[in-house]
């Protein structure tokens, strides 16, 4: 059923481990509209996995697929080896997935940190007695996951804004906060919905180098999608093409960027 | 004189230290539990004692023993204010080695050059960026041997056969110990007073870079001679942001740092460096002109968005310190009444000023590099805060001259230095004569001959006269800028330039005008202060050129200049040298690309020869230039941009013919 081949070895010699996740024939409907339409792919280990696709080929639905947000009507989610029963997103998430949104979605008014501590959730075990006891329990804990937040923020390069309420923040940034929550959840998979959407040539080049700093340093296996190709081809390892919700191409980026299909449906070719 | 040595030997117990490993040894062993170095790192100040520090710089010597570090070997160290590159420094002392510190923002063809000149073995990188820069140079230069890296992230997939992070070189270090204990401590007791304590390129606004080596004398003298003319000790705490190639930051923060013993702190990172400074409230504190004008700016615009209550209070309170500010710190005096006003305002203005500057604690502190704008310095001042001026050099080990408490004014640097004798000769060219005078530029007989005389005398370059009324030195240019208008009167760009750039809306000034009849000028905005003006006024603009050709910013300018014109014109020396045309470029003068010096000292050759189309338009009339730009960015790429520049014709005051002042 499950691959559980050895994986195998990119160009820059990192080595990618079995898999970690596998959609098994996925159909999504929206009444009468078929989103996504039969597809299967897998994500390995270690990986930076990409999907890309023209606008409404079906790329986030798939994403939200795999974050549990929306449930397939037909097909499986296997993860780690196990059918995956209908979740919540919580329950999801508690799994060791987290994910960046399209649109922004932090919490404007408060502080970076505080917004990144949020990421923290699933670490925090006292009730909320406790932490309003304040003292004991739920101050030891606090300490432990600010450290580890701050580490995130180190690595992201964000201590000038530690205390800035997010909303005064320019776009770029919100976006590096963003994947900051993100990781605060140590996640084994990381979902990132369009992380360079709307940026500048700089802004991408900063989120690019943080997002091969990640799968390098923490081994954070990435799934994302982009719009860019130019920065698809760049970072990823392997590339699930979609359009119209059916998958038209899977492989490493050469083998994507020489697919017929592929050319035809990113340069426009009149369909049935 | 010897009353103060013995008072100071028997105060600090240094007799005989003659290098800072001694020095620290002392420090160590004298007062180990007292913090000697601070970092911010993951929201954290970390805090080293002169003990722990000691344990890490042997460590990080042993490593270097370890890697086949000798005597003589030169160690470049490249990257921003850490402890552990400040501890690279004393440890490559340690081992007899020679520690070089570079710029970090330096693009790798400027790190070429210097690091086959010193001829560097090893290198000390701050981060990968670093890595990546001397990697690309060794391609050529193949002499680095290895390559050592504080910051550990993105250098996983790196070949390490001839690099290792500092962290595994101390711990293999340690490891080695009783193989290479001996050993260093024989090349400790080795170190010599007269011995190469540290070699700093100093970035010259002509020419290469030259590399200056200072003696552990120049260094421990300077260090002493400074410490005790503003009475530092080891409670003191400073803040290092400087670039660490820089002469000041080595004696701030290694020199007197080791004889005083106090307290050296690091900011998290380059953006946070406000931040980390309120948090620290330094009590010795350093920072070029621009810092000041930043603050005062900041606090300004703030103040405008205050509520009409505090905003009256702040204006009342703040003519009042302008009153009698000053001379309180001056000690002067000062009526009773005027006192007491001025205590009821520490509580309620000046003291919640200071404290959200990081000035809260400031007992002295300097400015220099450039010229500090009248109003800048005496707000500060007024506040209670003691900030003075000096002159030095990188030949020097900085200091020439220095303000005593009591005696500071804007316009002067202050009396020479204790220890330092002064003269100028008969052009006007300011000599000293100092314990910190230089050895030698490295490998440079040459330059080393026609700037030190066999008498010890050093060529300061710059022009200058000392005051008759106070012994202050006041300082008019570089002697090779000053020259001669075509009509014989005296030509002296930075005195213009200076008086235009104490205008928060102009960032840097250049003026022409040598040999010919009338002056031209090239003016940079600022961008912060302009674009703030921009946002309050609803001026859109989408980038840096456009705000810079917005008429209503070009016609502030022109009043800018004009007025300049009008106290230039006052000045009898010097009124030949108002601006008859002037241009706003459209793009900042940049380090990258060549422009200026990474001290932010304007090339001036250089600049006229790149942009020389735009001179020639601005001498023969015309309304506009056309122009293409070469740019540099960070990552060492070329671009270029292209823009049509209004040349602006700015009012002059009429000058009676008057008779030639100087000679």
């Amino acid at each position: 059923m499950l691959d559980n081949s050895e994986g195998y070895v990119t160009e820059d010699g990192r080595k990618i481990g079995g898999v970690v996740m596998e959609m098994k024939n996925i159909t999504l409907r929206f009444g009468g509209v078929v989103a996504i339409k039969d597809i299967s792919f897998d994500i390995r280990e270690g990986e930076i996995r990409a999907i890309i696709g023209p606008n409404g080929a079906g790329k986030s639905s798939m994403l939200n697929v795999i974050s549990g947000f929306y449930i397939p009507q037909e097909g499986e989610v296997w993860f780690h080896g196990a059918k995956r029963p209908q979740m919540r997103p919580y329950e999801v998430a508690r799994q060791g997935i987290a994910r960046t949104f399209q649109n922004i979605a932090l919490f404007e008014g408060m502080s970076v940190l505080d917004n990144v501590m949020t990421g923290r959730l699933n670490y925090m075990k006292t009730n909320l007695f406790q932490q309003a006891m304040w003292k004991g329990k739920a101050e030891a804990e606090e300490v432990e996951n600010r450290e580890a937040v701050e580490k995130i923020i180190d690595f992201l390069e964000i201590q000038h804004i530690r205390k800035t309420p997010v909303s005064r923040l320019p776009y770029g940034l919100k976006k590096r906060v963003e994947l900051a929550r993100a990781l605060a959840a140590e996640p084994k998979l990381l979902l990132l919905d369009e992380p360079m959407a709307g940026m500048n040539v700089e802004e991408k080049e900063d989120m690019s180098r943080f997002i091969l700093d990640v799968n390098d340093e923490f081994g954070t296996t990435i799934a994302l999608i982009e719009h860019d190709m130019g920065v698809v081809m760049d970072l990823s390892d392997r590339v699930v093409v979609m359009d119209y919700g059916k998958k038209i191409g899977d492989g490493t980026p050469d083998e994507v960027r020489s697919n017929q299909e592929v050319i035809d449906a990113y340069l426009g070719v009149s369909h049935d | 004189m010897g009353r103060r040595k013995i008072l100071a030997q028997t105060q600090s117990g240094a007799e005989g230290m003659h290098s800072l490993p001694a020095l620290l040894h002392r420090n160590a062993t004298r007062f180990g539990d007292a913090p000697a170095y601070r970092e911010k790192e993951f929201g954290i100040w970390q805090c080293w004692t002169w003990a722990e520090t000691a344990k890490e710089i042997r460590a990080i010597a042993l490593g270097f023993l370890e890697l086949g570090v000798t005597k003589g070997d030169h160690i470049a160290v490249i990257g921003r204010n850490r402890p552990a590159h400040y501890w690279s420094m004393v440890a490559a002392q340690m081992v007899g080695a020679v520690p070089v510190p570079l710029y970090q923002d330096a693009v790798a063809e400027e790190m070429a050059y210097v690091l086959d000149h010193c001829g560097a073995k090893y290198v000390v990188c701050g981060d990968q960026e670093q890595v990546d820069k001397v990697i690309e140079i060794q391609e050529n230069l193949h002499q680095v041997k290895h390559i050592l890296y504080t910051d550990k992230r993105g250098m996983r997939k790196y070949d390490h056969s001839q690099m290792n992070a500092l962290d595994d070189l101390m711990a293999e270090g340690n490891a080695g110990h009783v193989r290479f204990d001996a050993e260093l401590d024989r090349r400790i007791a080795e170190i010599e007073y007269d011995g190469t304590c540290v070699m700093l390129y100093t970035s010259g606004t002509t020419g290469k870079p030259k590399g200056v080596v200072l003696s552990n004398r120049n260094v421990i003298e300077s260090a002493k001679n400074s410490a005790e003319f503003d009475h530092l000790n080891r409670n003191e705490d400073i803040l290092s942001y400087l670039p660490m190639a820089w002469v000041g930051d080595f004696i701030f923060s290694i020199g007197q740092a080791y004889w005083c013993g106090f307290c050296v702190n690091c900011p998290e990172s380059a953006d946070t460096m406000m931040t980390d400074l309120r948090e620290i409230g330094p009590t010795y504190f350093f920072a070029p002109p621009r810092v000041f004008e930043t603050q005062l700016t900041n606090v300004m615009i703030r103040m405008e968005d205050a509520g009409k209550l505090k905003q009256r209070m702040f204006h009342h309170f703040m003519a009042h310190a302008k009153k009698v500010g000053g001379l309180l710190l001056d000690g002067k005096p000062v009526s009773f009444g005027d006192r007491v006003k001025y205590a009821l305002g520490s509580m309620l203005v000046y003291g919640p000023l200071k404290d959200t500057l990081g000035y809260g604690r400031f007992r002295v502190g300097y400015t220099a590099g450039e010229a500090i704008g009248p109003e800048i310095f005496d707000f500060y001042r007024s506040l209670g805060i003691n900030l003075k001026q000096l002159y030095g050099q990188t030949e020097a080990t900085v200091f020439i001259t220095v303000q005593p408490d009591g005696e500071v004014r804007a316009d002067t640097v202050g009396v020479p230095a204790p220890d330092v004798e002064l003269k100028i000769d008969d052009k006007g060219e300011i000599h000293y004569r100092s314990p910190g005078v230089f050895v030698e530029y490295y490998n440079n007989p040459d330059s080393t001959a026609s700037t030190k005389d066999a008498e010890g005398w050093v060529a300061t370059g710059d022009a200058g006269f000392i005051e008759e009324s106070s012994g202050h030195l006041r300082i008019i240019d570089r002697a090779k800028d000053v020259g001669k208008m075509a009509d014989g009167s005296m030509f002296a760009p930075k005195y213009v330039e200076n008086k235009l750039k104490f205008y928060p809306d102009i960032l840097e000034v250049v003026l022409f005008g040598n040999g010919k009849d009338r002056c031209v000028a090239f003016i940079n905005i600022d961008l912060t202060a302009v674009g703030n003006w921009a946002e309050r006024n609803n001026v859109a603009y989408a980038s840096y050129q456009e705000l810079t050709a917005n008429p209503r910013v070009l016609e502030t300018i022109r009043n800018h200049v004009e007025e300049v014109n009008k106290s230039v014109a006052a000045d009898e020396m010097l009124s030949g040298c108002q601006v008859h045309r002037f241009v706003v470029l459209h793009k900042e003068l940049d380090a990258d690309d060549g422009e200026m010096t990474r001290t932010r000292k304007v090339r001036r050759g250089f600049v006229e020869d790149k942009f020389s189309d735009i001179i020639d338009a601005l001498y023969d009339g015309s309304k506009q230039v056309s122009t293409t730009t070469e740019v540099t960015y960070e990552d060492g790429r070329k671009g270029s941009i292209s823009a049509t520049l209004e040349i602006i014709d700015a009012p002059v005051v009429p000058v009676a013919q008057h008779k030639v002042a100087a000679e």
